[in-house]
């Protein structure tokens, strides 16, 4: 197995290797790793073995946290000084971020070294990883499947041990998908838990970051970092600091698991069914109970998210004028044609569709039969969540409808692409925290993720539950071979 | 329902997104299919439900009125396609 946060941070602990070392050591594997899989869009050398040196020269003065020095890789969405902010598109294909993100900033202050900046779909928008400006992904199991999206690069680049753990941001479900497609673990916490300054936005009510890495511990590890009230992001929400760590030495006697008869329907692959029962299985004899629980508007989900998301996107993305930053057009013949030329150039053919029926559905004459009708579900949905969390703790079932499909086999229809989603969108559209874990191999020895929805700010038991899941299971520990 | 080819470029149009001709019967074609799978929202019923417009029902913070900010212009500038003088350069609009 690769190396985990948890074992590099004993090791730079008890000094049994540096911080330069463990740098070096994988920038290395990056250089012999990476062209066949696409993880990484930029690298420099100098800017991360300069953060390497800090974080060695603070931990010899005794400083230094449980962190610092463990590399990690940054999602292309995070604005970063020092490294170019392209969010896998042209239209920012110059612009460098001139400030560090909040989620940058409390990276760096424990002392997490930054390895790269990972692929993306382009500003986030895409299941497959194939819309990134910057080339696809490819799967580290099998180099003719996706890696998922958007956040394929960071999962990639963690699934192949090109980086022990990664920064992902999850809209509706691109932190979740793409850890299921490449067999690691990811979290996207309650919505306001990490900070959105900095994060390059898709749809702002939806956004998320989170961490991605091997396993649940690493995961929690992270998320104490990366969590935190922010004064910058409006919805950043003003809570106690916890510990997302603190209960994963407790057993799950008693817990009570819902599984939602709805994510069990028609849709779902038999491979992908029979890892997930056997999962579930694991757990019962873990002392959990099962139940089971409806969540009636949740084929709803997807509906509602392709009117909600490309709305927000429609208004987020109106800034990429060519005016302040990014890509403008070199011919136009006046400021109205100016903007149109930038942004039918700069933005790619999945973007442009985004904004376009995201532009309708905020139009007039339409914005009560769409958007106004697309809140109101959304409220059912949520709704719906709150009923079922009234008899259980933790809802489970599985990441994706299927494995990893093949590069290619869903850019032309992208509606069939949108359905795979099926399973994560509601939990975005209800703000809750939900995860995915490795549970197990379907199609073509393919990896098969298993969902876990907690209760607002019920991170914590989520990360218990994943983490004594994989004590007796040795899932998240396979790595590719390809 | 579906989109007419002159809905669509209205569309474009509002959304200052130049559109070929040539991309027109694939971009129609793409919003009709999204449309396809919008409209089955309104097969629920959402009499007196009220509209989630966020993830939480959170209400803004207020802070004191007082300068935070330092002046970033030089760098935020660094990163524009065109600017003279510390103003942003556009196409002339007034003739």
């Amino acid at each position: 197995m690769s190396d985990t946060v948890k074992s590099l941070s004993q090791q730079l602990q008890a000094g049994r290797v540096s911080a330069v070392e463990l740098a070096q050591d994988y920038l290395a594997r990056i250089k012999g790793g990476n062209a066949a899989i696409n993880a990484y869009v930029e690298l420099n050398e100098a800017q991360t073995l300069e953060e390497a040196r800090a974080a060695d020269a603070l931990r010899a003065d005794g400083g230094g946290g449980p962190l610092t020095g463990v590399p990690i890789a940054h999602k292309d969405i995070f604005c970063q000084t020092g490294w170019h902010a392209r969010a896998g598109s042209k239209m920012l294909e110059s612009f460098a971020a001139p400030y560090d993100a909040t989620l940058i900033e409390r990276s760096r202050a424990a002392g997490l070294v930054t390895l790269g900046r990972t692929n993306m779909d382009e500003f986030a928008m895409g299941s497959s990883n194939e819309s990134s400006h910057y080339g696809p992904v490819r799967n580290p199991w099998q180099h003719a499947a996706v890696p998922g999206g958007s956040s394929g690069g960071s999962a990639a680049a963690v699934a192949a041990g090109l980086a022990p753990a990664a920064s992902g941001t999850d809209t509706g479900g691109s932190i979740r998908q793409p850890a299921a497609f490449c067999g690691i673990s990811g979290i996207k916490p309650t919505y306001g838990i990490v900070s959105r300054w900095g994060m390059i936005a898709y749809a702002s009510s939806l956004d998320q970051g989170g961490p991605m890495a091997r396993t649940a511990e690493d995961c929690a590890l992270l998320l104490n970092a990366f969590a935190g009230f922010d004064e910058r992001d409006a919805t950043s929400l003003q809570r106690a600091p916890e510990d997302y760590t603190r209960e994963l030495a407790q057993p799950l006697a008693g817990l009570k698991i819902g599984v939602p008869k709805e994510f069990f329907a028609e849709g779902m692959s038999d491979d992908v069914r029979a890892a997930v029962d056997a999962a579930l299985a694991t757990f019962r004899s873990l002392g959990a109970t099962l139940l089971d629980v409806s969540l009636p508007r949740a084929g709803m989900a997807v509906p509602a998210y392709y009117v909600i998301a490309p709305a927000e996107a429609s208004s987020n993305l109106s800034r990429f004028d060519g005016v302040r930053y990014g890509y403008r057009a070199p011919e136009y013949s006046g400021l109205d044609d100016m903007y149109a030329k930038s942004r039918a150039q700069g933005f790619g053919a999945e973007v442009q569709r985004r904004v376009l029926i995201g532009t309708y559905v905020l139009s007039h004459g339409y914005y009560d039969a769409y958007y106004l009708q697309a809140q109101k579900v959304r409220r059912l949905i949520a709704d719906d969540y709150a009923t079922a969390f009234a008899q259980c703790d933790l809802i489970m079932g599985p990441t994706t409808p299927t494995v990893a499909y093949g590069l290619g086999d869903k850019t032309d229809d992208p509606l069939s692409m949108y359905l795979g989603d099926i399973y994560t969108t509601s939990v975005n559209l209800a703000g809750l925290p939900g995860m995915s874990i490795p549970c197990g191999f379907g199609a073509g020895g393919l990896p098969v993720g298993l969902q876990i929805v907690g209760n607002y700010f019920n991170e914590a038991c989520m990360l218990r539950a994943a983490h004594r899941f994989q004590l007796e299971t040795d899932w998240h520990a396979r790595t590719p071979q390809e | 329902m579906s989109l007419t080819d002159q809905e669509v470029r209205h569309i474009a149009k509002l959304a200052r997104i130049e559109l070929a001709d040539a991309q027109l019967d694939a971009t129609r074609s793409h919003l009709n299919s999204m449309l396809g799978l919008i409209e089955q929202l309104q097969s629920i019923d959402t009499t007196g439900v009220e509209p989630m417009a966020h993830a939480t029902d959170l209400t803004l913070r207020l802070r004191d009125d007082r300068v935070t900010e330092t002046d970033h212009r030089a760098a935020y500038q660094s990163v524009a396609p065109a600017v003279e003088g510390g103003l942003y350069l556009v196409p002339r609009v007034i003739e």
